[in-house]
């Protein structure tokens, strides 16, 4: 971590000072998240994990269920496609943000799956778009073992 | 059994986009002077301090408290903070009346703060999330309650529509003129919202909160004590919390688990069987418009899709027969951290009839209501005039 602190120049009394904060971190992926990408990397598959008392399928994989506290340890291949749950047209720009204004933000119920899963929807104009709508993956040529291995869903 | 407390002071500084003439430490410093002064203590009374305030990257100073504790008295003190990101300012009240509840301490002080104008809050939203999921699709706060407004109206149409959103941000707008701290004080139209220019959808600008400089502080007192500082102390009558997470299996953004059940445990507390009836105003964290339509349904104060009827209505404004956010609520003054507790501040003072300008007849019940994260975090707390 690097921390700056630059005080203005000047005679008189310093007002403000510019503050900055770098700092780098390298988190490890855990148990399930190394194989999920994997699988999206290597063989366009979206894998869950489901839930061994409730059944749900979750996304993201994760070996627990926080719900009923038990273990989730059975993989499960979903569907590449599903049901928009939501979306929403982004016209502000923000740090991060994935991709150019306007773009379209969505939460997709892949089929099988017990939680939405987090994209963007592509090739469709924003007033076209309806909750309900059948959408589908659209697979990136270069994957990398990302969420972006996926370049975004389209209605079907 | 939990010990009889109530707030029995409170104080806030004027909300603004800038506040350039304080740093952190002086700004929550304001807030607490003035509580204690109106609680009319000595700083001595306070046993213990609690701080809430939100992700340490919005102001780029970590571990806040060991630099705001030393200007609110944390000195041969206990102190403690709690960040849960827009309940924040609600946890603080809720872990200070704890303090005193459990009999371990007599008097406490509860202040939150946020200083958003010394950092880049998109860059800290950009931090939020799980980093190998959502993370590369987060868009900010807008966006995200952008979707969470579009579940909602998709699943009321035509029952409730867009220019209900708008409607609260008209009437918000408007209570906050009455409110000397709010920062933005409007009068506007349905049409005006509707044509500011597009954020998230549904969301347009004058949708959104705006972004402030702040801090709110109480004081809160057990029984014996609360009578004599106060003639009319806000009694602690019901509260709950809960949380839940934004990966659960059917997680629903448009009536949220979450709040639906603080709501409940609250209302067990209170012993309050039909809230609508029972209480007399409702200062709840609406920082997007839309966002006071599910909150108001998922705390029970109407039917699911009936929140758009109850702000066209009329029903929730100042002179309805229930009102929601007099004070002008999260859209005219949104010092995240502390927002929290400025709605448990508003719902208190209206009991204590010290609500100024914005002080509604008769109040005997309130309702302060706070949300953090997607909808992971609720809080509901319930002031009553009587013990």
């Amino acid at each position: 971590m690097i921390e700056k602190a630059k005080e203005s120049p000047g005679g008189g009394p310093v007002d403000e000072v510019d503050g900055e904060l770098h700092i780098s971190y390298r988190q490890p992926y855990g148990e399930h998240y190394g194989r999920f990408y994997r699988e999206m990397c290597d063989n366009k598959r979206i894998m869950g994990v489901k839930c061994s008392k409730c059944g749900a399928v979750l996304l993201p994989p994760r070996p627990y269920c926080g719900f009923c506290y038990e273990p989730a340890d059975q993989w499960v291949e979903l569907a590449d496609e599903g049901t928009l749950k939501t979306f929403t047209t982004v016209y502000e720009p923000c740090v991060g943000e994935p991709a150019v204004q306007p773009y379209i933000c969505a939460f997709i119920m892949l089929d099988g799956a017990g939680v939405h899963f987090p994209h963007l929807l592509g090739e469709v104009d924003p007033d076209d778009v309806e909750v309900g709508m059948r959408v589908k993956a659209i697979w990136a040529e270069d994957r990398k073992g990302t969420l972006r291995d996926i370049k975004y869903f389209r209605p079907i | 059994m939990a010990r009889a407390a109530a707030v029995v002071g409170t104080g806030q500084t004027r909300y603004a986009n800038r506040r350039d003439d304080v740093n952190i430490p002086e700004l929550a410093r304001e807030a607490a002077s003035r509580a204690i002064e109106d609680a009319g203590i000595d700083p001595r009374d306070i046993e213990a301090v609690v701080i809430g305030s939100g992700p340490e990257v919005f102001e780029g100073v970590n571990r806040p408290d060991l630099w705001v504790g030393s200007a609110l008295g944390q000195a041969g003190r206990p102190v403690t903070r709690i960040q849960t990101g827009g309940t924040s300012g609600a946890g603080a009240t809720i872990a200070a009346f704890y303090h005193v509840a459990s009999g371990l301490h007599d008097v406490v002080l509860a202040v939150s703060y946020e200083k958003l104008s010394d950092g880049i809050p998109s860059y800290s939203f950009s931090t939020l999330s799980d980093p190998f999921w959502d993370r590369g699709f987060s868009s900010g706060a807008a966006p995200l309650v952008g979707l969470q407004s579009c579940q909602y109206l998709a699943r009321h149409a035509p029952k409730v529509r867009e220019d209900h959103g708008a409607m609260v941000a008209v009437k918000n707008r408007k209570n906050a003129m009455r409110n000397p701290y709010a920062q933005l004080q409007m009068e506007i139209t349905v049409d005006d919202v509707m044509n500011s220019s597009p954020v998230a959808s549904p969301i347009k600008a004058l949708d959104c909160c705006p972004l402030s400089d702040g801090a709110a502080a109480l004081v809160i007192a057990e029984e014996r004590r609360a009578k004599k500082m106060a003639s009319r102390p806000a009694w602690f009558a019901g509260l709950g919390a809960c949380s839940e997470s934004p990966y659960a299996p059917n997680i629903d953004m448009a009536y949220p688990e979450s709040c639906v059940r603080a709501a409940q445990l609250a209302y067990q507390m209170a012993w309050i069987y039909d809230p609508v009836r029972e209480l007399d105003v409702a200062e709840i964290f609406e920082a997007f418009s839309f966002q006071e339509l599910i909150w108001t349904e998922a705390l029970g104060l109407c039917n699911p899709g009936e929140g758009g009827r109850m702000v066209e209505s009329g029903v929730t404004a100042m002179e309805g027969e229930f009102p929601i956010n007099p004070s002008g609520g999260v859209l005219s003054a949104n010092p995240i951290g502390a927002s929290g507790m400025i709605r448990q501040i508003e719902a208190a003072m209206q009991v204590m009839g010290k609500a100024g300008a914005h002080q509604l007849p008769g109040v005997r019940k309130s309702l302060a209501h706070s949300w953090g994260g997607v909808v992971q975090f609720s809080t509901v707390t319930i002031f009553a005039g009587e013990l």
